[in-house]
């Protein structure tokens, strides 16, 4: 008996050595088919991240929540030690400020009258979508964070997302209640926007790091450091004057921008559900070449 | 020796802790909101998790279950997909293929021959996905967290042995 258990043993150690070397050369081979596979149909890829995250989306949010008040609850202590400093600080820019809330109330209604004047064509109508920020997948290849909303909630590929401060991304991958948030300091993000009070056109290009690039400004532009760079609407995905950060250096390596978005309080964001189209159908005519490109790129 | 039904259900519930562990420290690395300074001083934990139990447990760290964990880390940390998972299969290839060294190393030896592996499985993956992304990804920060990942190895290598102790001592 034991002489026999010894020779099936003898046999079956090199064919399960075999079998082993055989599925772990299948694996590689699997990997690498895999890359392939993310290179050609990135649209199926770009399915199983969200199945996986929509899969993950209750965990992550239910730890989001203890996370973000341990951080809160720091917060608030480093704050109640400058809580004096501070209330002398507000009280300057409130009276700062409120000199410029009557400015704009009077450029408002300046604005509306000359709208009227003009018979310039409505802006399009939006709505917006606020969800918490469950998950940050921000690490050496990507910038991006993964919210708990999803389209049961309304939320659509291509909405732009904002904080308090200004852009901060858009909506790249949507699941059922999960959805993913390209930042805008991204390797792949692309941005139409206008610099400083010219309106010069460029386009904000993430570079992984915590700032973004300006790309393909007119020739002999230069922008001035502390010009404000907003969104410029062109293509029709993102409404126009978002507030998107200031050109922080200006030189021969290229053009900074600092976005105006706290990365580290990324608590909650807005979701901004742009109507183009709605406008489109309400007013039957044709708007402009932007109308045009906007309805190519949300079909 | 036979086992009951329940008895059964217990010991294949230990024998998937090494895999459950390491898939929680994959979701944990995604939980945590960070500024973009930090983002990538995030270590890869599995790779970590993976040099561990294939050199302590390989029977429970087959390598199709790398082949999983690997492909849950790329879709949900966001690594181009098949880069993370190339780097766990290669950590998986060089400990076999020295096995016999690691079955005596002590703690130290350990930790060096990870400063190695993890450093022959990060180049590949840093190439791998700047060819799928399509340009040069700054290597910076992909130094800085190999950096990270061997520095936290000690305290990572302390927290699966408690594991191992308190899940795997009977097995």
């Amino acid at each position: 008996m034991s002489k026999r258990a010894g020779h099936v043993l003898r046999l079956a150690t090199p064919l399960k050595a075999w079998a082993q070397r055989f599925a772990l050369f299948l694996l590689v081979g699997a990997t690498f088919g895999l890359m392939m596979l993310g290179k050609a149909d990135t649209l199926l890829i770009e399915r199983a991240r969200v199945a996986v995250t929509d899969a993950v989306a209750p965990i992550l949010d239910a730890a989001s929540r203890p996370v973000s008040s341990f951080n809160d609850a720091l917060e608030n202590a480093k704050e109640l030690a400058t809580v004096r400093e501070q209330n002398a600080a507000l009280r300057q820019q409130v009276a700062e400020l409120s000199h410029w809330q009557q400015e704009a109330r009077t450029f408002q209604s300046e604005n509306g009258v000359l709208r009227k004047l003009l018979n310039l064509a409505p802006e399009a109508g939006s709505s917006s979508i606020t969800a918490r920020v469950i998950g940050d997948q921000s690490g050496v290849f990507r910038r991006s964070v993964l919210i708990g909303a999803g389209l049961d909630d309304g939320v659509r590929k291509g909405q732009p997302a904002l904080t308090g401060d200004g852009l901060a991304g858009r909506v790249a991958e949507v699941g059922e209640h999960s959805a993913r948030i390209l930042l805008i300091t991204d390797l792949n993000s692309r941005i139409p926007v206008f610099v400083g009070e010219a309106r010069d056109r460029a386009i904000l290009a993430g570079d992984n790091s915590s700032m973004a690039g300006l790309q393909y400004l007119a020739p002999g532009v230069h922008p001035q450091v502390g010009a404000r760079v907003v969104t410029s609407g062109q293509g029709g995905v993102f409404p126009p004057g978002l507030p998107v950060g200031v050109v922080s250096a200006s030189g021969e390596q290229g053009i900074q921008v600092r976005p105006f978005v706290d990365w580290e309080h990324l608590e909650f964001l807005r979701l901004i559900d742009y109507e183009l189209r709605g406008l489109l159908k309400s007013d039957g005519r044709v708007l402009s070449e932007d109308g045009n490109q906007s309805s190519a790129i949300t079909n | 020796m036979k086992h009951t039904p329940l008895q059964r259900l217990d010991l294949w519930a230990r024998a998937l802790s090494p895999f459950a562990i390491t898939a929680l420290l994959v979701l944990a690395s995604v939980a945590l909101v960070r500024s973009p300074e930090v983002a990538p001083a995030v270590p890869s934990l599995a790779l970590a998790a993976v040099f561990y139990w294939t050199v302590f447990r390989p029977d429970l760290m087959p390598p199709w279950a790398i082949f999983l964990l690997g492909l849950f880390q790329d879709l949900i940390t966001g690594i181009p997909v098949g880069a993370g998972v190339l780097a766990l299969l290669i950590v998986y290839l060089t400990v076999t293929a020295q096995r016999r060294f690691f079955s005596a190393a002590s703690f130290f030896m350990l930790w060096v021959s990870f400063i190695l592996i993890a450093a022959i499985a990060t180049l590949p993956m840093w190439l791998a996905a700047s060819f799928l992304l399509g340009q040069f990804v700054d290597p910076a920060p992909v130094l800085l967290q190999y950096l990270v990942t061997v520095a936290v190895y000690p305290c990572l290598a302390w927290l699966f042995g408690q594991a191992q102790q308190a899940f795997l001592r009977a097995a």
